[in-house]
């Protein structure tokens, strides 16, 4: 089966000048995203980790086309991006939708919650029966959990937990292919977080969707996709099923990931390795040659400065960008 | 006798539409060198509850009740002697530090100023001091980079910097305030192993507020539960974590999507966290209740211990799911 969406060696850079920089010295180049390539099969949730900075936002922003890729290839359903025409375009966009971090940010303050679910819809199929236009809008909102009785308030009554429903039910309301969902619960408590988990799962179920699921917290991504895709810098570090990730992870950057995120069981946590990674993220206006990870790596060669891995096939649709890999069990307490 | 004691703290806020009742009887203490979480969601009234000990609610906030330090009640004695406890004796830490700190000063004057006006050290051996404590909380080349200014270090070493000067003063109690909650997962990690370095070597109490429950398993001794403004259960954190005596702290464990089990389905928490102007006249808990009882929404349930635990709760513990 043809994936719905190939993105092929794709990079994004940002021309930024330096502060203090003269104003007729030429632009540096920040690398967002530096040549990833991925498949996302139709009805498949991919889930996107990475620390801030990491390109995971831009690399979504990409898909959906509000940021021009510097190189490579997005094809959607066999279709490249880039040579689009306005026409196509259009259709793509309503294929493709997307739901944002600060729910309450992303939602029109002055419209009502019944105008913004409608608003695609009306832009899309500006032909569509006012009656109709309000079916769908009420249907949708009793299927992501709102009363469709609330469907002349204003944004700013509704709790965080529900703006992101109504969020989520303007993406759905022109029945996408591909949703993109940019750290949709990680603005949300943890009560309402996994309600709204819980939601788009049975949504994706229901609907036949695909997902591009991007977040920092690796659990919540581990729990939601079937499959996970570390980045670092713009790179691709490793990527696996999920459940592969988290249990034999290879790479020594997902390893670190891994090692960092708390889990919630005091014995446990005591007793497991903890290797704690050194460092910060470098700056990506100016990336370490080679492996961009090198400088934090706790397994770093000499060779690794050479030249940037490529990404070795393990089988099972397992990635890794790492010559130096090696399985490691990081979530069970060792005899 | 504890450290500090907190007794029957109540905080409201006057606004113009209503009281905003955030923190409604809290009672807790914390012993020397010990570690405390207070664990909640927004609005659960936990930071509000430090803030109140530190003298630092907003000008419409007003706090009832005692917050006992070595005796002195925080809350009642004059500005001039909470200065010289919250200084030397107590010391806090904020969520963002980019906020927290001066821009328009270097790193080495924002901490000198402290150790000069608290133990009147000259400047010179003040700035040599606090490059000691950078050095304690392990940021590289502290000598060098203690002239720099706040903008010029990241996220991470900014919240580094805060805790170092927040120690400056040897306090006896550090109060966290979601100190890693802006701060990537690695970082965090980084941060949580400072802060129990900083413990073993000084032997500092800590009370760490925070949503995070996974970061509350790996560094704390005692885990307090807020929901509403009330505490809803407390007790050693394996205890409290293995065998959650509270519908709210067991559904909030059950929440939390966890790295080593792949469950099915989240078990939820139905409904949205409270409304503090408006709250239930039983347990705040108990419209989101799974296991509510006809007495739970109309009677506020006490506070129970049974020596080592405490929980507020109508149900009988061992029918807690």
């Amino acid at each position: 089966m043809s994936p719905i969406l190939s993105v092929r060696d794709l990079s994004v850079t940002f021309d930024v000048r330096a502060p203090g920089a003269w104003p007729w010295t030429p632009p540096g180049k920040l690398h967002a995203v530096s040549k990833v390539s991925f498949d996302l099969a139709s009805g498949e949730c991919l889930g996107i980790v990475g620390e801030s900075g990491s390109g995971k936002s831009t690399l979504a922003r990409a898909i959906v086309g509000t940021i021009p890729s510097s190189g490579g290839n997005i094809l959607f359903e066999g279709a490249d991006l880039a040579n689009m025409d306005p026409r196509q375009r259009r259709v793509h966009r309503r294929d493709v939708q997307m739901i944002f971090q600060d729910p309450l940010a992303a939602l029109n303050p002055r419209m009502t919650v019944g105008d913004i679910i409608a608003e695609p819809l009306i832009t899309h199929e500006p032909k569509t029966p006012r009656a109709e236009v309000k079916a769908r809008v009420r249907t949708l909102m009793e299927k992501v959990g709102l009363l469709p009785n609330l469907v002349n308030r204003y944004p700013h009554e509704f709790s965080g937990g529900q703006c992101q429903r109504i969020g989520i039910a303007r993406a759905l309301i022109l029945k996408p292919k591909l949703l993109i969902c940019d750290e949709p619960v990680s603005a949300l408590d943890v009560s309402v977080q996994a309600q709204v988990i819980n939601l788009l799962m049975d949504l994706q179920r229901d609907m036949g969707l695909s997902m591009i699921f991007i977040a920092h917290d690796l659990s919540v991504v581990n729990h939601i996709s079937d499959r996970t895709l570390v980045l670092y810098l713009g790179c691709v570090m490793e990527t696996a099923d999920s459940s592969i990730l988290t249990t034999a992870p290879e790479h020594p950057y997902s390893q670190a990931l891994i090692a960092s995120v708390p889990i919630p069981d005091p014995v446990l946590e005591r007793a497991r390795p903890r290797p704690v990674l050194e460092g910060e993220l470098p700056s990506p206006l100016n990336p370490p040659s080679g492996c961009v990870f090198r400088t934090r790596c706790p397994k770093v060669q000499l060779s690794c400065a050479d030249k940037r891995p490529a990404l070795t096939d393990l089988g099972n649709a397992h990635q890794v960008a790492c010559p130096f890999h090696a399985a490691t069990q990081l979530l069970s307490v060792q005899p | 006798m504890p450290l500090l004691e907190i007794d029957n703290l109540r905080v409201s806020f006057t606004t113009a539409d209503s009281d905003v009742n955030a923190v409604n009887g809290v009672s807790f203490g914390i012993d020397k060198g010990e570690t405390l979480a207070i664990v909640g969601e927004s609005g659960s009234g936990k930071s509000q509850t430090a803030f109140a000990i530190m003298g630092l609610l907003a000008r419409n906030g007003h706090a009832t009740g005692a917050a006992r330090f070595d005796g002195q009640d925080l809350l009642s004695i004059s500005k001039r002697d909470l200065n010289k406890i919250r200084s030397r004796e107590i010391a806090m830490i904020f969520q963002d530090p980019m906020t927290s700190l001066n821009p328009y000063l270097r790193i080495s004057d924002q901490m000198a100023e402290v150790l000069m006006l608290h133990k009147g050290m000259s400047k010179r051996d003040a700035i040599n001091e606090s490059a000691h404590m950078l050095d304690a909380v392990r940021i590289p080349d502290a000598r060098a980079r203690i002239s720099m200014f706040p903008h010029e270090f990241s996220g991470g070493m900014r919240q580094r910097i805060m805790i170092a000067m927040a120690l400056l003063c040897q306090p006896r109690l550090l109060i966290a305030d979601e100190p890693t909650t802006a701060l990537d997962v690695t970082v965090q990690a980084q941060i949580m192993q400072v802060l129990s370095d900083i413990r073993s070597n000084f032997g500092t109490a800590v009370i760490l507020i925070t949503h995070d429950l996974g970061v509350v398993a790996g560094f704390c001794d005692r885990t307090l539960v807020m929901y509403g403004g009330q505490i809803m259960e407390e007790g050693p954190t394996d205890n409290l974590f293995a065998n959650p005596s509270h519908p709210y702290t067991s559904g909030l464990l059950r929440a939390v999507p966890r790295l080593d089990r792949d469950d099915a389905k989240l078990a939820t928490i139905a409904g949205e966290p409270p409304d503090m102007s408006r709250l239930p006249a039983g347990c705040p808990f108990s419209p989101r209740c799974a296991q509510v009882l006809d007495n739970c929404r109309a009677e506020r349930p006490l506070l129970e211990t049974d020596g080592t635990r405490r929980r507020a709760c109508h149900l009988p513990v061992h029918e807690v799911a």
